[in-house]
């Protein structure tokens, strides 16, 4: 009786939430603001300008070998970012894990991460681009925080789902808190950890990318717009896209091994 | 016996504390990253936000303008992560295990939503600004694209999860593949599809303020205007609501998950 019920519940409950989602896309449409543009001619031009962008890439102003050094300076950008986040936030997810602090602390800590998290990432480097300019440390230095807030709750969740047990035998013997850290905690969520940091290596990828096109922050993403912005030049934007694209295809092949990896842990 | 798994345990960690340096020093190198400065920029960031990233009784006038701002980004991700539900829905149903007329269908399906997933978000705005020029309408369709490519394998891992066994026993009774679709594949799974189409709607408020910037809309574009006037209050406002829109939202997808899961 009482299962049927919360099955009609949930039932309503994705009907209720269906219908709300199709309303708000119906107003969405007939309030949106349609540019000047002809939508009939912009729709035929945009698939031109894909024809020349996947048809005919070419190298005018960058060389092939330059955008290969541009997509490695955005890969470098995405491993510092992460290497950088991953420490800060092991600490960090240590102190949000219930079974490691005291609850006051790990409430203070998963508020501060929820606030963090919040903000896109563009913001962040932005807000850090006023100190220290922008270029590549902003960009390294905001995207971190996004990064620390994602993978705190990712590593602080690892942390709890470690059986409590072990905890309670190693504090029975005496050991101290870093002792049950480096020797219980550590060692035994290593898989997640580490699958969690390439996950959020590859996010960081495509953040990068983004930086460089919107805040003009650095690597492939800035030669990007530089391509499609200030020279309109389709062959350029074409090169650019394939070797991010192919980047990105690479990292999600490995990122699907990896999620495999986390389900049968 | 006992030390051996002790060694290892620490050569193996020592190796991959080596390889983890290894690769930051190279990063460093090949990004000209400058450490000094990434450190002291953190201090002045703190210094500077706590002296001049606040509102102030001024920026609060901008408040309305702001609201009007972020409801434009809000309408645009739920307006772009339904639009591309219906062909996601459709893909997912072509290429999943359990609904496929044949298996070479999977196989499109996959590289269809591969190649939406990975071309970055940024330069779909790009291309589509050319044709479509800065308006909500380029917006919305870049993150349409970006959302179909997710939810694409959102959908058919979805589908694929569904119970083998129940879909087994109606066919068994002579139903007909929509029988077996309407009866089973989707009341199964639509708690599923629910929960990533409200995951991809906080995704895309994110992701709508990045492309905000580009297209000259929403709320991103509201910093950036702030933010390029040095009107730092105004600007901080904007974060300030931002904030408190995301985590508002996420409150409420979590409440719905928890009704239907």
């Amino acid at each position: 009786m009482k299962e049927r019920r919360s099955r009609d519940r949930s039932k309503m409950v994705i009907r209720l939430t269906a219908i709300t989602l199709l309303a708000f896309t119906v107003y969405a449409f007939m309030t949106m603001d349609y540019g000047s543009a002809d939508i009939h001619q912009a729709i035929g031009e945009t698939f031109r300008n894909f024809g020349t962008i996947f048809f005919h890439p070419h190298s005018h102003r960058l060389s092939v070998a330059d955008a290969f050094m541009e997509l490695l300076t955005t890969i470098g950008l995405a491993i510092l970012t992460t290497l950088f986040s991953g420490v800060i936030a092991l600490f960090l997810g240590l102190l949000g894990a219930r079974n490691l602090a005291p609850k006051s602390v790990t409430n203070l800590v998963k508020a501060i991460v929820a606030v963090i998290r919040a903000i896109p990432a563009i913001l962040w480097v932005l807000i850090f681009a006023v100190a220290a300019g922008l270029g590549s440390t902003a960009a390294v230095i905001g995207l971190s925080m996004h990064s620390i807030g994602y993978l705190t709750k990712a590593y602080a969740e690892s942390f709890e789902s470690l059986d409590r047990s072990a905890i309670e035998a190693l504090e029975a013997t005496g050991a101290d808190w870093w002792q049950i850290v480096f020797q219980a905690v550590l060692p035994s969520t290593t898989t997640y950890l580490i699958s969690w940091t390439f996950l959020r290596f590859e996010m960081n990828f495509t953040n990068v990318v983004a930086m460089g096109a919107a805040a003009g922050a650095a690597g492939i993403g800035f030669d990007l717009f530089m391509a499609s912005s200030f020279y309109f030049d389709l062959g350029e934007l074409g090169l650019i896209t394939y070797f991010v694209l192919a980047f990105a295809i690479i990292l999600e092949i490995i990122a699907i091994r990896v999620k495999r990896n986390l389900k049968e842990n | 016996m006992q030390t051996d798994i002790y060694i290892r345990r620490r050569n193996n960690s020592l190796m991959l504390f080596g390889l983890l340096i290894v690769l930051m020093i190279v990063s460093i190198a090949v990004t000209q990253y400058d450490v000094g400065r990434g450190f002291t920029s953190l201090f002045k960031a703190l210094e500077w936000g706590l002296s001049t990233f606040y509102p102030d009784g001024k920026s609060l006038g901008k408040l309305p303008d702001i609201m009007a701002k972020l409801w434009d980004t809000i309408l645009i991700s739920i307006s772009s992560t339904v639009t591309a539900a219906v062909p996601a829905l459709f893909l997912a149903f072509m290429g999943s295990r359990t609904t496929r007329a044949h298996a070479a269908f999977t196989a499109v399906a996959r590289g269809i939503g591969s190649f939406f997933r990975n071309m970055p978000l940024v330069a779909w705005a790009m291309i589509l600004m050319l044709a479509f020029s800065q308006s909500s309408l380029t917006g919305f369709l870049a993150l349409f694209f970006g959302s179909l490519g997710f939810l694409v394998r959102a959908f058919m891992e979805a589908l694929d999860e569904v119970d083998t066994g129940t879909i087994e026993a109606l066919r068994a009774t002579g139903a007909s593949y929509f029988h077996v679709v309407f009866r089973s594949v989707v009341p199964c799974s639509s708690p599923q599809i629910v929960s990533w189409l409200l995951f991809m709607i906080e995704t895309n408020i994110r992701d709508a303020t990045l492309v905000g910037f580009l297209t000259g809309t929403g709320i991103g574009f509201a910093f950036d205007i702030y933010y390029k006037s040095f009107n730092y209050h105004a600007a901080s406002l904007v974060v300030v609501v931002t904030v408190i829109a995301v985590i508002a939202l996420e409150a409420i997808s979590n409440h719905i998950r928890k009704a239907i899961l």
